[in-house]
This record gives C-alpha cells, sequence and structure tokens, in this order.
C-alpha cells in the first residue's frame, strides 16, 4: 500500500490537475506527512505533468512546505523587530533547554522540530511563536515551559489536534 | 497596419509598432544596449537588470528588455544615472562570482566579463560575497559541468531547458540570499532528466555551464607515438567552426578544417558524413522492412512511425519519457557511432593496423554525443567504438593552442575509405536534413526514379517551423516493392525537443498516423547543437542552414546509395543493408530511464 | 502617557450595518454609480502602495475579457502589521461584501482571499463566515463565489503580481509591468486586487456614502486607517486613526515617554528620529508641509534603551531572506547591506564605506525589480543618516 501515491492521487482528485492546484496539493501533502519527501514530489510530478525540478523549485520557495522531515509539532520562533525586542532570544534559548535540541533540529522522538520565522503578525503581544497552526502570544520562560510540557503530555491522534 | 508609437531615444525621435520593447527600438536606431538575462530564443525575463534605461520625468528606472514604449517615452540609454546604476548592478554580480577569471574555461568569451571590460570595473568595493558560501560543482555527467560560483542568476539555462526543449531538468530552488538554480533536489545532473542536449550550454553567459573537454586526453593521444589517431567530422561541424576562428557565420569551412585536422597530427582525417550516407542505407532499408511488415504481414513489434535515432539528445529524452514507445526507434545507430564500429573493424583491416593502437576521435556540434560515446552497449568493435567527443569549440581551441593560422590555411581533401560522402550525408547537419536524404534514397529504391523535386531539392522538408509534415504517394514503383503501390506515406520533421514532445504526443494520443519522424534535439538540427560556437542565435542559425544546403548543391553527388565508398565498403565487409554484420555494428539497443 | 491628541475612529470594526442591506442598497445602484462613489471618497490602497482604489475598480471594469477576478490580499507580512487579522477575525463580512460589489461592477464572478500561512487559525471560522455570506449572495441573486487560498510563508507573496505567480502554483516571484493587474492579472486575466482594509473601506463607503469618509483626514490624505502599533508603548494593538497627524502628536499618544525613534510602514518604511517628529505626518504624498509619509499603517516605537544597528541588521536579515532572489539589484545588493554594515561595525571597512552602501540603496530604489528591492532604501538610509554614531561605534 502506497500511502504517499493514495493521497497524492485523492488530492489531485480533490484540487484538479492544472497547475495553479500545485500548492493546495503541496500543502495538504504536508500537512498529513508534515513535509514533502524526494518520492511525494515525483509522484506529484507525474500526476500532474510537471517536471520535478519545477516542483522541488517551487516546494523551496516557500518557508513553511519543509522538504526536510519534521517534526510532529512544527515550532517557528518569529524573530523579526518587535519580537526580537522583546525577547525572542531567551524564548529560543527556554525552548532549546526544554527540548534538549538545538535551533533547526528535531527531538528524537520526532515529536517537536524547533525553527525560526519571521513577522507572524502579533507584534503588539510579541515575542510571539507558531506551534503548528496555533499561536503563542506574550510569551516568557515560565509560559514557553508550560506550553512544551502541555504539548508532551499530548497523545498522538490524527494532525487534526 | 500595426499602431505606431513615437519616442525619442538619446535626442532621436523615431517611430514604432506598438508593442516594441525600448530594448528592440534602441536596436532600430543601432543603440545597443547591453544585457545578461535576455535572449532572442527565449521569453523575457527581465531579472538581471543590467539594461536598465533612464526615461525623463521618472525617477524609476526600466528594464529596456521588458518594459513596451509608450507614446512620447523620452529615453536615455546612457545618462550618469544609468552609468552608475549599470556599474552598481555589475560590481554587485561579481561580488558573488567567482572571478578569478584565468581559471576559468570561458575565460574570453563570457558575457559578464565583457560587460565588465566595458565598463572598466577596476575597482571592487563592495564585499567579497563568493568565497563565504559553499558552492556546488556537478562534473558527474560526461557532457555536461555545472559550477554554481560563477552563475549569475540570469536563469536563460532554467527557461532553455523548460521552453525550448521542455525537458525541465534545470529549475530555480529557494529565494533570498540562498537562491539557486538546482535539480531535483540539487542532484547531479547526469542522475535526473538531463538528456545532455546542452542548449543550456550554449545559452549560459558564463562559466556556469560548459561541457566536459575532452582536450588533454587528445593531445597525449596525439603525442604517443604508438596510436593512431583517427578523426571524424560531423557535418554541422564544418559549417560552425569558422565562427569560433573569427571567420563569420555561415562560411563553409570543410578543406580548411581537413588541413587543420592533420596539422593537429590526426593520422587518418575521414569524415562523418560517410557514415551518415551509411545511416541511409541501413536506415532506409529499415524503414521499408517495417513498412512490409506492418502494412502487408500485419506485424506490429516493429511499429510505426519510426523515428530516426541519430540525436543522442533525442534518443535518451525518449528513454526518460516515452519508454513504452522504444520499439518505434530506428535500431540504426547515430553516424558517430556506426564510424566508431567500423573505424576499428573494417577500416583497421583495409589499412593494416592493429585496433587497438587506434584512438577514435570525433568532431561534433553536439554535447550529447560525449553521453553517446560512454554508453556501455557502445563496444560492437570489441574496443570501445569512439574514445573522445570534441565539440566544435574545443577544435577550435586545439587550433589556436596549435598557433594553426586557420584563414589561411589551404583546402585539403579528406582520406578515404570512409571519407567520401554525398550532398545526402552533409545535410543531416539541419533539421529536415536527415528526412530529406532519405527520401532522396527510399524513393529511388521504391520507384528507381529520382525523387520529382527540382534538383533532388526537397523544399517542404526544409525550413525552420518547429513540425513540418510532408507526404508522398508512391505510384509505379519496381516488383519488390509492390506492397507500397498507391500508398501515401506520411512524414514528420521536427526540431527542439519541445517540438519532438508536441509530435509524440500526438503520436500517443492517435491525432497523427506517420510513418516516419525524423527528431532532433537541438532547434535548427545539428547546426544549432549544444557544442557550436557561442552565441547561437536565431540569424546565426539561419546563416549555417543555408551554409549546409549550399553545400549540398555543390557537391557532386547527392544521394547517398551512389557514393562510391559506400558501395564499396557493403561489397568488401558488410554485405548488405540490414543484414547480419550490419546488424551487429550499425544497430544498437535502447533502456528504459526513469521520468525524473 | 496618553494626551488623547488623535482623533480615534470606529468605522471598521463598528459593528452596526448588516452586509445583507449594505448589498442590497448597493446593488440598486449602476456601476458608474458605485465607481464614482469610490472615486470621489479618495480611497487609496490600504496597503502601503496607496493607488486610488475607485479608478483601480474602474480600469479594471473596462477591460474585456471572458472571466476576470476579484481578490483580497490578506497577505500581510510587512513587520508590525497585524491589523488584516483583526479585520478578518471581527468583521470578515464587511471585506466579503467589498469583494461581491467590486465582483459586480467589474464583472467577476470568482473571488479569491489570499490569506498568508501563519495565518491559517483563522481559516475554520473564516469558512463559516465566507458559507453565510455566500447564503446571502445567493438569495440577493449575486453570482460570486468566494474561496480561500492559503499562503505558504513567503513575504514576497504580498506583492500583487507575485501573488498571482503564487495562485498559479509558481514560485512567488514579481512579473514585468507592464502589463498591470487591472489587465493582466491571476492567469492572465484582469483582476482587481485589493487590500482587506481597504475592501473594509469600501463597505464604509458604500454604507454611509463617500462624504462621511472624505470628511476624515488631510487634504488628499482622505479618511481614516488602521494603525497597528507596538513595541516600546505601554498601550500596543490596533487603533483606527485619522490621516494627516504628525508624528509628534502620535508619540504624544502612544510613546513611552522615551521615544527616540519611530519606524512607519515598517521594515519597507521610514524611521522618522525624534528631532523629526515634529515636522512628519502620516498620509498620503501630497500637498501637505514636512514630509508626508505612505504608510500601510505599522508604526513601531523605538526607545533609547534600543540599538538603531541592532534593528537594522534585523531589518536587512528580513529583506535577504524573504526577497524572491531573481533581480541583481535586491538579491545581491540586501547581503551586501548586511554584510556592509557589519563590516562597518567591526572596523573591517571605515565610515565612509556608509556612503558607498547609501549610494548602493538609491541604485537599488532605482532598479530593483519589485517594491520589496526598492523599499530597502527607505529604512536604510533613514536610519543611517539619521542615527549615523550608532552605525559606527
Amino acid at each position: 500500500m502506497d500511502v504517499i501515491k493514495d493521497r497524492v492521487k485523492s488530492l489531485v482528485k480533490e484540487h484538479g490537475k492544472a497547475r495553479e492546484n500545485l500548492l493546495p496539493i503541496l500543502q495538504g501533502l504536508a500537512e498529513q506527512e508534515r513535509f514533502v519527501s524526494e518520492y511525494a514530489m515525483q509522484v506529484i510530478a507525474e500526476e500532474m505533468g510537471l517536471s520535478t525540478a519545477d516542483v522541488y523549485g517551487t516546494s523551496t520557495f516557500y518557508s513553511f512546505l519543509d522538504t526536510r522531515p519534521r517534526g510532529k509539532y512544527i515550532i517557528r520562533v518569529c524573530k523579526t523587530i518587535t519580537c526580537y525586542m522583546k525577547g525572542k532570544n531567551q524564548i529560543l534559548l527556554a525552548l532549546e533547554e526544554a527540548l534538549k535540541i538545538k535551533l533547526g533540529e528535531t527531538t528524537p522522538d520526532k515529536k517537536f522540530t524547533l525553527l525560526e520565522t519571521n513577522c507572524l503578525g502579533w507584534c503588539h503581544k510579541a515575542p510571539a511563536m507558531l506551534i503548528n497552526d496555533d499561536v503563542h502570544t506574550d510569551l516568557t520562560v515560565e509560559k514557553v515551559h508550560q506550553i512544551i510540557s502541555e504539548y508532551k503530555q499530548l497523545t498522538y491522534t490524527t494532525l487534526k489536534d | 497596419m500595426n499602431k505606431k508609437v513615437n519616442l525619442t531615444i538619446n535626442g532621436t525621435a523615431l517611430s514604432v509598432d506598438i508593442g516594441t520593447t525600448i530594448l528592440d527600438a534602441a536596436h532600430e536606431l543601432g543603440i545597443k544596449i547591453p544585457v545578461l538575462c535576455y535572449h532572442k530564443d527565449l521569453c523575457i525575463a527581465g531579472n538581471c537588470r543590467v539594461c536598465v534605461v533612464e526615461v525623463v520625468g521618472v525617477s524609476k528606472l526600466f528594464a529596456a528588455c521588458s518594459t513596451p514604449v509608450w507614446e512620447g517615452m523620452d529615453v536615455l540609454t546612457n545618462s550618469i544615472l544609468v552609468r552608475n546604476s549599470r556599474k552598481h548592478i555589475i560590481e554587485l554580480l561579481l561580488s558573488e562570482h567567482n572571478a578569478d577569471c584565468t581559471k576559468c574555461y570561458k575565460n574570453g568569451n563570457c558575457e559578464l566579463q565583457d560587460l565588465a571590460a566595458e565598463y572598466k570595473i577596476t575597482n571592487q568595493d563592495f564585499i567579497d560575497l563568493y568565497h563565504s558560501r559553499e558552492y556546488t560543482i556537478d562534473n558527474f555527467s560526461p557532457s555536461i559541468l555545472k559550477d554554481d560560483s560563477r552563475c549569475i542568476r540570469c536563469q536563460r539555462c532554467v527557461r532553455t531547458c523548460d521552453e525550448l526543449q521542455s525537458v525541465g531538468a534545470l529549475s530555480v530552488a529557494h529565494k533570498g540570499d540562498r537562491m539557486k538554480i538546482s535539480t531535483f533536489f540539487n542532484k547531479p545532473i547526469s542522475e535526473v532528466v538531463c538528456t545532455s542536449c546542452g542548449q543550456c550550454v550554449i545559452h549560459c553567459p558564463t562559466g556556469a555551464l560548459i561541457e566536459r573537454n575532452y582536450i588533454e586526453e587528445v593531445w597525449e593521444a596525439i603525442a604517443d607515438p604508438a596510436k593512431h589517431l583517427v578523426v571524424q567530422t560531423a557535418p554541422a561541424v564544418r559549417i560552425g567552426l569558422g565562427e569560433a576562428l573569427e571567420l563569420s557565420a555561415g562560411e563553409r569551412v570543410t578543406g580548411k578544417m581537413v588541413a587543420a585536422l592533420r596539422r593537429l597530427g590526426f593520422n587518418s582525417v575521414l569524415d562523418t558524413d560517410f557514415t551518415a550516407d551509411l545511416t541511409i542505407m541501413e536506415e532506409g532499408t529499415e524503414l521499408l522492412h517495417r513498412l512490409k511488415s506492418n502494412i502487408v504481414d500485419n506485424d506490429t513489434r516493429q511499429p510505426l512511425p519510426m523515428t530516426t535515432s541519430c540525436s543522442p539528445g533525442w534518443v535518451k529524452f525518449f528513454e526518460h519519457i516515452y519508454p513504452d514507445l522504444l520499439p518505434h526507434m530506428s535500431t540504426c545507430k547515430s553516424p558517430q557511432q556506426m564510424f566508431g564500429a567500423l573505424a576499428k573493424t573494417y577500416y583497421a583491416k583495409a589499412v593494416e593496423i592493429d585496433p587497438e593502437t587506434i584512438v577514435s576521435v570525433s568532431i561534433m556540434p553536439c554535447t550529447a554525443k560525449k553521453f553517446e560515446a560512454n554508453r556501455p552497449e557502445m563496444r560492437d568493435s570489441g574496443f570501445k567504438d569512439v574514445d573522445y567527443v570534441l565539440t566544435t569549440r574545443e577544435l577550435a581551441i586545439m587550433i589556436k593552442q596549435a598557433g594553426i593560422e586557420f584563414a589561411t590555411l589551404p583546402e585539403e581533401k579528406y582520406d578515404s575509405l570512409m571519407g567520401k560522402s554525398t550532398g545526402a550525408g552533409v545535410i543531416f547537419g539541419a533539421t529536415g536534413g536527415v528526412m530529406e536524404a532519405a527520401l532522396r534514397t527510399v524513393y529511388e529504391l521504391v520507384t528507381g526514379r529520382e525523387v520529382p523535386f527540382e534538383n533532388l531539392n526537397i523544399k517542404p522538408v526544409r525550413g525552420m517551423e518547429g513540425v513540418r509534415e510532408a507526404s508522398v504517394t508512391i505510384k509505379d514503383t519496381v516488383p519488390e516493392y509492390k506492397f507500397l503501390e498507391g500508398v501515401e506515406v506520411k512524414c514528420c520533421v521536427a526540431h527542439g525537443l519541445a517540438n519532438a514532445r508536441k509530435v509524440m504526443e500526438d503520436v500517443k494520443s492517435g491525432k497523427v498516423n506517420y510513418h516516419f519522424i525524423e527528431i532532433m534535439a537541438c532547434p535548427g538540427g545539428c547546426l544549432g547543437g549544444g557544442g557550436q560556437p557561442i552565441p547561437t542565435t536565431p540569424e546565426i542559425r539561419q546563416k549555417r542552414v543555408e551554409a549546409i544546403y549550399a553545400e549540398d548543391a555543390s557537391m557532386a553527388i547527392r544521394k547517398s546509395h551512389e557514393n562510391p565508398e559506400i558501395i564499396q565498403v557493403y561489397k568488401e565487409f558488410l554485405g548488405k543493408p540490414y543484414g547480419a554484420i550490419s546488424h551487429k555494428l550499425l544497430h544498437t539497443e535502447y533502456c528504459e530511464r526513469q521520468r525524473y | 502617557m496618553g494626551k488623547n491628541i488623535l482623533k480615534r475612529i470606529d468605522l471598521i470594526f463598528k459593528d452596526e450595518a448588516d452586509c445583507k442591506s449594505v448589498l442590497k442598497k448597493s446593488l440598486q445602484k449602476t456601476n458608474d454609480e458605485l465607481i464614482n462613489e469610490l472615486i470621489a471618497s479618495g480611497l487609496k490602497g490600504r496597503g502601503g502602495a496607496g493607488f486610488p482604489t475607485g479608478l483601480k475598480w474602474k480600469l479594471t471594469s473596462e477591460q474585456k475579457a471572458d472571466s476576470k477576478y476579484v481578490i483580497c490580499n490578506a497577505d500581510e507580512g510587512e513587520p508590525g502589521t497585524f491589523k488584516d487579522r483583526e479585520i478578518l477575525t471581527q468583521v470578515p463580512y464587511k471585506v466579503l461584501t467589498g469583494m461581491a460589489l467590486c465582483g459586480r461592477i467589474i464583472g467577476a464572478k470568482q473571488g479569491f482571499i489570499y490569506l498568508r500561512g501563519e495565518y491559517k487559525y483563522l481559516l475554520k471560522d473564516l469558512n463559516v463566515e465566507i458559507e453565510n455570506f455566500q447564503a446571502i449572495c445567493q438569495e440577493l441573486k449575486l453570482n460570486f463565489k468566494v474561496d480561500v487560498f492559503m499562503g505558504y510563508g513567503a513575504y514576497i507573496c504580498g506583492e500583487e503580481s507575485a501573488l498571482f505567480e503564487s495562485m498559479e502554483g509558481k514560485r512567488g516571484e514579481p512579473r514585468n509591468k507592464p502589463p498591470y493587474p487591472s489587465e493582466h492579472g491571476y492567469l492572465g486575466k484582469p483582476t482587481v486586487i485589493n487590500n482587506v482594509e481597504t475592501l473594509a473601506h469600501t463597505f464604509t463607503i458604500f454604507q454611509y456614502g463617500a462624504g462621511k469618509f472624505k470628511d476624515l483626514g488631510v487634504q488628499d490624505s482622505y479618511g481614516s486607517k488602521l494603525f497597528s502599533i507596538s513595541g516600546d508603548t505601554p498601550i500596543p494593538g490596533i487603533y483606527e486613526l485619522e490621516l494627516g497627524m504628525t508624528v509628534e502628536d502620535f508619540v504624544n499618544d502612544f510613546g513611552d515617554g522615551d521615544t527616540k525613534a519611530v519606524q512607519v510602514g515598517g521594515a519597507s518604511g521610514f524611521c522618522v528620529p525624534r528631532k523629526k517628529f515634529r515636522e512628519t505626518r502620516i498620509g498620503y504624498q501630497g500637498k501637505l508641509t514636512g514630509i508626508s509619509l505612505p504608510t500601510g499603517g505599522s508604526m513601531m516605537l523605538f526607545n533609547s534603551s534600543r540599538s538603531m544597528y541592532n534593528l537594522l541588521s534585523n531589518y536587512l536579515e528580513f529583506f535577504t531572506e524573504e526577497s524572491c532572489g531573481q533581480c541583481t539589484p535586491c538579491r545581491v545588493g540586501t547581503q551586501q547591506l548586511i554584510e556592509g554594515i557589519r563590516a562597518v561595525k567591526r572596523g573591517d571597512k571605515n565610515a565612509a564605506y556608509l556612503e558607498k552602501l547609501l549610494a548602493l540603496t538609491e541604485t537599488m530604489k532605482g532598479t530593483a525589480k519589485c517594491g520589496l528591492g526598492q523599499s530597502v532604501a527607505n529604512s536604510f538610509q533613514s536610519i543611517v543618516e539619521n542615527f549615523r554614531e550608532e552605525m559606527i561605534f
């Protein structure tokens, strides 16, 4: 059973084969797999009649489309101006401590990936971060530790959690 | 009647068609605006910003290549603002570039270098960004080398591979300071769908994409007294070589080329055109076999349409994209490889040389030929059939290194046994040439009469349109080919892989039912090949094609089957076309490759 | 510290009229009447570029094509801007109404909201709102469908032509212009693309008429604007203020008493130093006295504890990462700028090198292919010229 191929085929069926649908299809796949792999891109390219280099070039343009394996929870800490001013470095250090990984890495149990990102649009409640699609604002070192321990206790079900 | 727009450039008024870009309008006045990302063969990118010009009254500058003129526009192409901006742009490009020109293969033939020289960039104030980066150099392919440290990200190669060739092996990846030209997951180009056609090489303005050169290996072989150097020259080389040696485009330099090769030290100077004639014999016979088995015997194991197989870029493309249609491809080797197989068997025997001492070199307008020579199955002679492939450009370099004054050389003739050719052989260098050569022979074989075209010039298959069709209804055949009586033989010619793909998609869908298709991977055919002198533009291709047909018209014999050396090789060695020995030495197999 | 000098308006978030009545009322007018209302209001784009909205809709309506599109640019990525998020959370129906009426006027049956990936948490509720809105459209026999297109982490996709490229499944690389979106937009068809706030304002204009909107503001900076205020301020948040105020008045209301500089318009905007607070007004360039700055509404306040060098460094890092990379002046220029100020700070280059960098930003302003490369000059020049010592020592 080829999970990736089935998923791609159903996404193509849902959105359509035309080029305009490439991004929703890539996003749909990344939602399930947390990243878009080499194999997934080959399948998408074949299903949509595109070159694999083209799919690769398009994917790598978008910061939220990862081509390397990521954890179940992708943490993106905002590093732009106001968040930077309000202490994002301390937040990063706290996260690195809580997760025992460095920026850019994924925890061995594949649960968390720690990344930086640019302005999230929560400057008035800086510092802020995203964990998957959820935003966490007004961060402090204590709050960060609390959030991480809450996430650690969540059990794995579907990605809609 | 096109609507006109009136504007002024550098104080001179002119009137141009609506939609004309500033670049083209300036060209009409003889004003040259420098460009880097712009190329006549490709769609407009407008990303390098070298061609910026000033429009009076507007503070922002405009890219001349991508801005259409408007009524009353007052353009300045050389104001202080333009010069300062352009200088900055060139300096910026140099700051992220491996500007160690003396160590670059394109030294002396690089568009960035030319710009830096023109603008006298003698000071580089900007910070060197190049040394702090990690650049990948991809040297895994036998045909093409990719050096990111010399890339100016003009995206010409991406547009070429995508639009012109529809291969799509290259794309732009990442963004911002990490933006680069990449393959799928940055794999070596030898591991992806790259067909080695080299069109990216002839469109690259710098040394980022170059052919893998074998100049030193060939010099070493020439210097080895124990080796016998045999060289073959492709049809398109004799009308392109001059451009790389300061002669003008479209000059026919056959005799001088032969003279130069002798002076370089090649022992036997022979002609690929000979094996082009041979290919016609083999492929023509194969076509007749296929027509018979399909029409008479209903045997579709060797199906129609049959496609030509002399373009290795096209062959690799076919293997990647249409592997299930491989039986359609003619089993004939290309003229280069037929030559290689015969040089170390037929030729070696005839001139009494130990084939083990033969080093077989070919001069080709092509980079894919380097890949082709390295295909593992190309060893039917018992040795590697073609040892080294040099592009037209590499030959020019060797001629210069040897201190030969090319223009003053006398006209010399090829050596014999595999040096005689016909007009049909030389037109292989142009799109439509293989088709025309094949028709000249096959028609006569089938009907006993010459093709019904004045002076044997089959005009319907000539020209630069991407896809051309022609058909001929066979009447009054000789007894052996009675099964073709009344059959309308439908032919198709396409050049450039994007057009090849169009034709194959139509074949796949059943939209067309041709009998014979000629495909050349490169726009214009081999005369526009990835190994030809740079630049190659539509105007230059036109001059080269005129030279090819002039060469054809000037030859004494114009049909492959009348070539006395061809008659000789069959009589003394091969037996008959498509016979057992031919099958062993002159025919080949193909392999399925990955789609990506 | 607030002295409440600035006039706070509440047009956008005031939740009075329901969209059904505004739609009904407007649908009874002709397209020309609606366009003229918009033009009379003097509404200019609220995304930062400031193009007259009425004119944009007019130009697009005049194009002949078999399909047209209305796109709401919700790719709010300018650092310090967060107002569009709030509009889409609280009063999305205003945006949808604006889109639908635009569709009616220009002849478009399909609208999209390009929502940045970072705002994905809004999607569920937004879709519910869209469903409700579609039901109303159906009732009123208005043929207009709205779909959401998700962005995925690329600031440059806020640029209109890059947005089209992204929606077409490609890299978000800005296009050559001309042709402009009104002629050649999404899928090559005439397209109106407006910022979220602009569309919300069109609701107000159609609700109350051009006059009420025009009464606000100063000279040709009509109306009100949402400001996203953050940084060293005791009252960060979103405020709807009248256009045309001086930065001095603004700082008096929002500063923490120690304001050294205000960044107007995000990283692409201008840094106004204390000595220029009085003479600088926030509005659209026109016949105002002093310096007048256009803006997407991002206002970031910095007090004397902040290092302007660190801030400039942060902006430049942002640009080097978010640049699409296709054009030379932006791709390489941004890198030269950040390496340049680092070198000056370290002492590897002397202070005079800053002049070369300033000249480079002028080149970038003149030659870059899109607004991103062209606007780097704004913050670079305003910070380096006004805080030169901080760049060197």
